[in-house]
């Protein structure tokens, strides 16, 4: 039963870093890059209209690092609960 | 060096790499020949991923995509690469964990259903055969514009070679050339690109260089430059931003059927474990970032070379400021002789104009003030890639490297899609539900038996295209993203879903998108079988259908959601396998 309850903590811990890393996926591509589109071309990054490099340019960027971050927490958290492969 | 021996020396040495390297690392075992015996480092896996998913599309057309769309192309852009977001955190850990072949053995087993497999394999296959077209195609035309042979010569050349080494190699024989071609492909794109890059702005890197000041001594901005001289000719603002609602909707297609396309997700069963799966999905997205993030720069910088070669940007509208065919530099010469690039003089006064003439009232201003008679140039947009070493002048060893390059961007993703065909059928197909007690070696046999089958399929229908080229890839991302993500995500993500619900959902969502693709393109792409015309005022709701993708995956979830609802839940063992799937120990 205590190894079941702990799965359960496990599959939550997973589910909030799943939900924090999609919640700044979204972000940067749909709102930034898309929604607020118009808005952000306001402001400029050096010739790039900020919205626009966030289309063509920062979302893929923060999209690598969001994964590495990923990985790394769920690794961390893997240890913390006892389940991390050998 | 002559250029053309050069191209068939150092194209020959990269046929000669991946032989080598096919005969080391040929497969023995069914498990080698499926997963590469699940014992490739992460690195090395991001690696061959990237090579697998950057097809001859990515390579040769997306920058061309992206110099004639501006904004409009990020969304390939962003779906391109955020599906490996969903992929990395939904998906690849999970089937890793379980272990196994293929994308269908997971649905099966975990829907306890073969008709679910079955279902899952049927999706597979046209997404993989419809994909596997486009790039032997791209193999036959890579050879003949480089190596001056015929586009058939170049397919049959293009066949014997993934024939070699994909038959022989199997996964793990794959995964060593895709490596090797994902080195070759890189270089190819990212040195012309610098180069470009240094000429028009001083900036070493393409990515900061797009947003620079031109060093042409305007002291603008590249984009703010290419924005005033579109518009002046009649075009839409490079980073203007037209119908966002369609943007959003593709950016959502794409990322879903990125991350339900079998033969990118089976990339991920070759690592050792769970961990390496996670961080193997980060090395493939930073490996292809390198790319993606050069091509905007290749498509603004092109674009921006190609409107300053023909028409001084100062002096629009007087005669002086058009190029004279006659002193039109050597680059544009050899690639009209390709038939990529070509001119006709409509108003007769031996200049080149290029502008919008779709756009009636500037064409109409343009006939009248400027005496401009219609557009003259017609530019392909894979120009923007190909001929890039030669706009920017540099060394013949170069433009050899791209060839090369373009050539290794076709046959790694050609080989990949290859794979998951030959397994569906040998292993999901044969061993799965038709003849359960094969023998080991016998099944391998079948695999290499229907590779060498696909191969000439495919093969045969990159000589007679069906005359839908340009659908395809709508086609094949619209039914990834409304088949199999759907199935899989809920497959790990709810234990209550069951096999009525999987299946139902599968169905309902390949069936409508199908229906709503063919509504607008014709049954089966035949021309002239279309229900409606295919424009943004008949579209339902101004869905294009290209993007209807994203609205095919979430029907699947609502149609599975209720229709499990309704059923009794799944047993206790599978409920019991979820469990299993989602904790990276095993138990």
């Amino acid at each position: 039963m205590e190894q079941r309850s702990n799965r359960a903590d496990y599959w939550r811990a997973n589910l909030k870093v799943l939900f924090g890393c999609l919640a700044v996926w979204f972000l940067v591509s749909y709102v930034f890059g898309i929604l607020l589109v118009d808005t952000l071309n306001q402001i400029h990054l050096g010739g790039y209209p900020l919205g626009f490099w966030f289309a063509q340019q920062g979302s893929i960027f923060t999209f690598v690092v969001l994964i590495f971050f990923y990985a790394w927490r769920m690794n961390a958290i893997d240890k913390k609960f006892g389940v991390a492969e050998d | 060096m002559e250029l053309q021996t050069l191209i068939y020396l150092v194209v020959g040495a990269t046929f000669l790499l991946y032989f080598v390297l096919a005969i080391v690392a040929r497969a023995g075992t069914t498990s080698e020949f499926y997963v590469a015996g699940k014992g490739i480092n992460p690195v090395l896996n991001g690696m061959a991923t990237a090579a697998d998913w950057m097809s001859a599309a990515s390579f040769i057309s997306m920058a061309g995509l992206i110099a004639f769309n501006g904004y409009s192309a990020s969304a390939y852009l962003m779906g391109w690469t955020g599906g490996y977001v969903l992929l990395a955190m939904l998906l690849a850990p999970y089937l890793r964990k379980f272990g196994k072949f293929t994308v269908p053995e997971f649905i099966g087993d975990r829907f306890y259903s073969n008709t679910a497999r079955v279902i899952a394999v049927i999706a597979l296959l046209v997404i993989s055969l419809t994909y596997v077209i486009g790039q032997m195609k791209g193999v036959g035309v890579a050879f003949s514009r480089f190596l001056e042979t015929s586009v058939e010569v170049g397919l049959f050349a293009g066949m014997g070679i993934v024939f070699v080494y994909a038959v022989l190699g199997g996964m793990k024989g794959i995964t060593y050339t895709q490596i090797a071609q994902y080195v070759i492909m890189i270089f190819a794109y990212t040195v012309p690109a610098i180069f470009i890059s240094l000429q028009l702005t001083g900036h070493f890197l393409p990515q900061t260089g797009t947003g620079a000041t031109l060093t042409d001594g305007s002291n603008q901005y590249l984009l703010q430059k290419l924005d005033l001289v579109l518009v002046d000719l009649g075009f839409a603002e490079y980073t203007g931003t037209p119908d966002l609602m369609n943007t959003f909707l593709l950016t959502l297609a794409l990322m879903i059927g990125t991350a339900g396309l079998p033969h990118v997700l089976v990339r991920f069963f070759t690592v050792p474990r769970v961990r390496d799966a996670r961080k193997s999905a980060g090395w493939t997205l930073l490996f292809i970032a390198i790319l993606y993030t050069t091509a905007p720069a290749v498509g603004a910088m092109a674009m921006w070379n190609t409107l300053k070669t023909v028409q001084d940007t100062d002096q629009i509208g007087s005669p002086e400021g058009n190029l004279l065919y006659a002193e039109r530099p050597e680059w544009m010469k050899s690639w009209e002789t390709t038939g990529l690039l070509s001119w006709e003089d409509k108003n007769g006064d031996g200049r080149i104009q290029y502008y919008n003439d779709a756009n009636e009232d500037f064409a109409a201003l343009a006939e009248d003030e400027y005496g401009w008679k219609g557009s003259e140039l017609t530019v392909d947009r894979d120009i923007m890639v190909l001929a890039n070493p030669e706009i920017a002048d540099l060394p013949n060893w170069v433009i050899a490297l791209i060839a090369a390059g373009g050539i290794a961007a076709a046959l790694s993703t050609a080989a990949g899609l290859l794979l998951a065909i030959s397994s569906a059928i040998s292993h999901d197909l044969l061993k799965g539900v038709f003849m359960p007690n094969i023998s080991e070696k016998n099944e391998l046999m079948a695999g290499r038996i229907a590779m060498t089958v696909a191969i000439i399929v495919a093969g045969y229908l990159g000589l007679n295209p069906p005359g839908f080229a340009a659908q395809v890839v709508a086609l094949a991302f619209g039914l990834a993203a409304s088949s199999l993500f759907p199935a899989l995500m809920m497959g790990i993500f709810s234990k209550r879903m069951n096999k009525q619900g999987a299946i139902a959902g599968m169905l309902a969502g390949l069936s409508i998108t199908l229906l709503y693709i063919f509504w607008y393109k014709g049954w089966f792409f035949i021309p002239g079988t279309n229900m409606l015309p295919d424009n943004a005022e008949n579209w339902l709701f101004g869905i294009n259908p290209t993007s209807f993708g994203a609205i095919g995956a979430a029907i699947n979830f609502i149609v599975a959601i209720l229709v499990a609802k309704m059923t009794t839940p799944p047993p206790h063992e599978i409920q019991e396998l979820v469990e299993d799937v989602r904790v990276p120990r095993a138990s």
